[in-house]
């Protein structure tokens, strides 16, 4: 048991309790799943400025702040209390592909060599982590949602425009991952 | 206290709460108990690996695709039984889930993101599980998709939608 708990978890029980999450949201208090607003919430109780986008009662909103908050703490406590502590199993042809751009440490979830503060410094690092950054917070707003509330809580609820939002999310992303992220770890 | 007349969020665009209802601030606590599930979840699946993510995009794992793909049928099973039953929560008020309304954004802005998806490996939850798991250069990740929500709020009215 320990030592399942300790594996990698099959994509099956990780899917089955976020797909109860969007319940278990619903039932506490008639709450919707979504993550990204609380980049809204936090641009309306910090600077909001002149700007109607970001003028309503955050406060009414703070239940998403107690639930980033969770996600914190629970990635935390997975961390030091369960984890096997060992590498991650990567693709053996992605490895390939990586370690020609210099990428060669595969013991975390990240790659150092493109996500710390030292590679802020570089071209590629920058644009991974800033430009990326951005492109998430604006991206996800602009769509009106991310993956949680657009691919999971929208698409549970048989919105339309949701499955539009999922695949141009997906589109997006093959065509960054596969054609323009070459280029960038090339740099 | 605040002069400004207050708008209500658009649904559209947020997570809304849909709750009528107040609650003691320490009601809250009980999303940070999922929360947490949520980031348990994260971490021991693997779904914030920016190498997982890799592997989605260039179809060389079935990984992600079965983690979203159950998680959708396990929510719209629940949504549907949640409406068909017509469960109340746990404080006795019907549930309601706002429509999602099209518009050009989820297209523009869909595929923004997914640019940013790619580069970073994340979409906004596993960044918040990132700093959880003590990679605080995220911090910088999560600062610019701050940066980044602002500045839709502050051109929203010239974009396209």
């Amino acid at each position: 048991m320990i030592e399942q708990i300790q594996a990698p978890w099959p994509w099956y029980i990780a899917g089955a309790i976020i797909g109860l999450i969007v319940p278990a949201l619903l039932i506490l208090g008639n709450k919707t799943f979504g993550i990204s607003s609380n980049l809204r919430h936090i641009c309306a109780a910090c600077f909001p400025g002149d700007i109607k986008f970001f003028k309503y009662d955050w406060k009414k909103e703070i239940w998403n702040f107690f639930f980033v908050g969770g996600i914190v703490l629970g990635a935390f406590l997975a961390n030091h209390y369960l984890m096997s502590g060992e590498a991650i199993k990567v693709n053996a042809t992605l490895q390939k592909e990586l370690s020609n751009y210099g990428i060669t440490n595969f013991q975390y979830m990240l790659p150092s060599e493109l996500f710390s503060f030292k590679a802020l410094l570089t071209v590629r690092g920058f644009i991974i982590m800033v430009i990326g950054g951005f492109l998430v917070g604006f991206g996800t707003r602009y769509a009106g949602g991310c993956t949680s509330g657009h691919s999971i809580m929208g698409l549970s609820n048989l919105q339309w425009p949701s499955l539009v939002a999922t695949i141009c999310f997906m589109a997006g992303g093959f065509l960054m991952a596969n054609i323009i992220l070459p280029w960038i770890l090339s740099l | 206290m605040q002069k400004e007349k207050v708008q209500n969020i658009d649904s559209n665009t947020a997570c809304i709460n849909a709750s009528e209802q107040t609650h003691p601030g320490w009601y809250n606590l009980k999303y940070s108990l999922i929360g947490i599930v949520f980031g348990i979840v994260f971490v021991k699946a693997e779904i914030i690996s920016w190498f997982r993510i890799q592997e989605m995009f260039r179809l060389q794992s079935f990984h992600m695709f079965g983690v979203i793909g159950t998680a959708v049928v396990v929510g719209a099973i629940s949504v549907f039984l949640i409406k068909k039953l017509k469960i109340k929560t746990i404080h006795g008020e019907e549930i309601k889930i706002a429509d999602k309304e099209f518009n050009k954004g989820q297209i523009y802005g869909g595929l923004l993101f997914g640019f940013g998806w790619a580069l970073t490996g994340a979409c906004p939850g596993p960044l918040f599980a990132h700093i959880g798991s003590g990679f605080f250069a995220i911090l910088v990740v999560i600062l610019s998709a701050i940066a980044g929500t602002w500045t839709y709020g502050y051109f929203k009215e010239k974009l396209p939608h």
